[in-house]
């Protein structure tokens, strides 16, 4: 009886853990889940949320560091929100200078030039960063964003890089908000369960 | 070859990274090594004691000079000074250069591993690195050990004349060491040197 809401708040969860490694849910996959020898069964992630990595992250956790993806998960949010500021922010300016010399061409093409060349090579090294923090961390989707972005960013498509961070912010408000959701549940969980073990542990 | 209590091997990771350095603490310290972070390649040799900094950084510790490191990790891509510059200087140490190397890049660029296993690095681990690869770690630590061991017998022998001890001696090590030998790890698309 104790159990009861700990193990819905499971099911749960690995409802979710399936959602993010997997775009699809398909009902025989969500019945295996639930045995824990095939839980962490990956089939193809190529639309996933997340990849193994993810799971590494939680293999990396026990008794010692019993905090441990959630404490790599919060970095990785606050470094990716300030990478996300700084490129926005690099994208308005680049606006600016497009339309601002639009009007004083002659004036300001050589500055323009540089001044557009530093600001999409600042766009790309953001980019790398996120890149490669969100591949430390198993984002896969957020990653294949970020190299298509990278990819607009050098050949200085402007509109390109738009949609690239239009999608790169959708992409990653929905891991984070979808992960948000996997630590409240795991919390609720643990204090149903009035257990020491959670199930993020194989 | 039972030890009572085994002897932690200490290796430096450096990444400029905070993510990064969270996660290779972790990889290392769950594999039981001893693990020291910092995230530039100048603090790293600064805590390795080669370079002079004139800065009183309180996260170095200038007393020490007894740090023994039996392995260096780094990342390749870090600003001012590169994995690679690094891997140069610490090769370029006669203090430092037996102590293996190995880089961690997120890129698989074929001419970059090349030159870091020319350079004299002991293997190239592509990111995200995983448990699994911290199993290669010890061999290149054992050989480090042994370069260490040989350098002492070399000047043990300078002093004595006792040689007839010392190749009973190396014979021993090359025992514990070759069996775990092993071809650096690249990925399957690079032709190995």
């Amino acid at each position: 009886m104790l159990g009861l809401g700990a193990a819905r708040l499971e099911a749960d969860m690995n409802r979710l853990m399936a959602l993010l490694f997997h775009q699809f849910i398909w009902k025989e996959k969500m019945e295996k889940l639930a045995h824990p020898s095939t839980r962490w069964l990956m089939w193809d992630s190529a639309q996933g949320v997340l990849d193994e990595q993810f799971m590494q992250l939680q293999q990396l956790q026990d008794e010692s560091s019993p905090n441990f993806v959630s404490e790599v998960i919060s970095i990785y949010f606050r470094e990716s929100e300030k990478l996300l500021k700084n490129v926005r922010s690099l994208l308005s300016a680049l606006h600016l200078i497009r339309t601002f010399v639009a009007n004083w061409r002659v004036m300001f093409l050589s500055h323009r030039a540089d001044r557009e060349c530093t600001d999409y090579r600042k766009i790309g090294i953001h980019l790398n960063q996120l890149m490669g923090s969100s591949s430390s961390v198993g984002a896969k989707r957020v990653r294949t964003v970020c190299l298509a972005f990278r990819a607009a960013s050098e050949h200085r498509s402007w509109s390109g890089c738009l949609r690239s961070l239009e999608v790169l912010e959708h992409e990653y408000c929905y891991l984070k908000t979808k992960l948000h959701e996997l630590f409240q549940m795991e919390q609720q969980r643990v204090m149903a369960a009035g257990a020491r073990h959670h199930p993020l542990l194989s | 070859m039972a030890f009572a209590t085994e002897t932690q091997f200490h290796v430096l990771a450096v990444d400029d990274s905070l993510l990064d350095r969270m996660l290779i603490e972790r990889l290392l310290k769950t594999s039981s090594y001893q693990v020291t972070t910092v995230d530039s390649g100048s603090k790293a040799l600064q805590i390795l004691g080669l370079q002079d900094d004139q800065t009183n950084s309180p996260s170095v510790y200038s007393d020490q000079h007894d740090m023994e490191v039996n392995l260096i990790i780094t990342d390749y891509c870090m600003p001012e000074m590169t994995g690679y510059d690094l891997l140069k200087k610490i090769k370029e140490s006669s203090s430092l250069k037996d102590i293996p190397v190995v880089i961690m890049s997120s890129e698989n660029v074929p001419s970059r591993i090349n030159r870091c296993l020319e350079e004299g690095a002991e293997e190239f681990f592509l990111k995200p690195v995983q448990l699994s690869d911290m199993n290669r770690l010890k061999p290149h630590i054992l050989k480090g050990k042994y370069k260490e061991q040989h350098q002492q017998e070399v000047l043990q022998d300078n002093s004595t004349t006792s040689s007839n001890n010392n190749s009973n001696k190396r014979k021993a090590m090359d025992d514990e060491i070759s069996p775990e030998m092993t071809r650096p790890r690249l990925t399957s698309s690079v032709t190995v040197l």
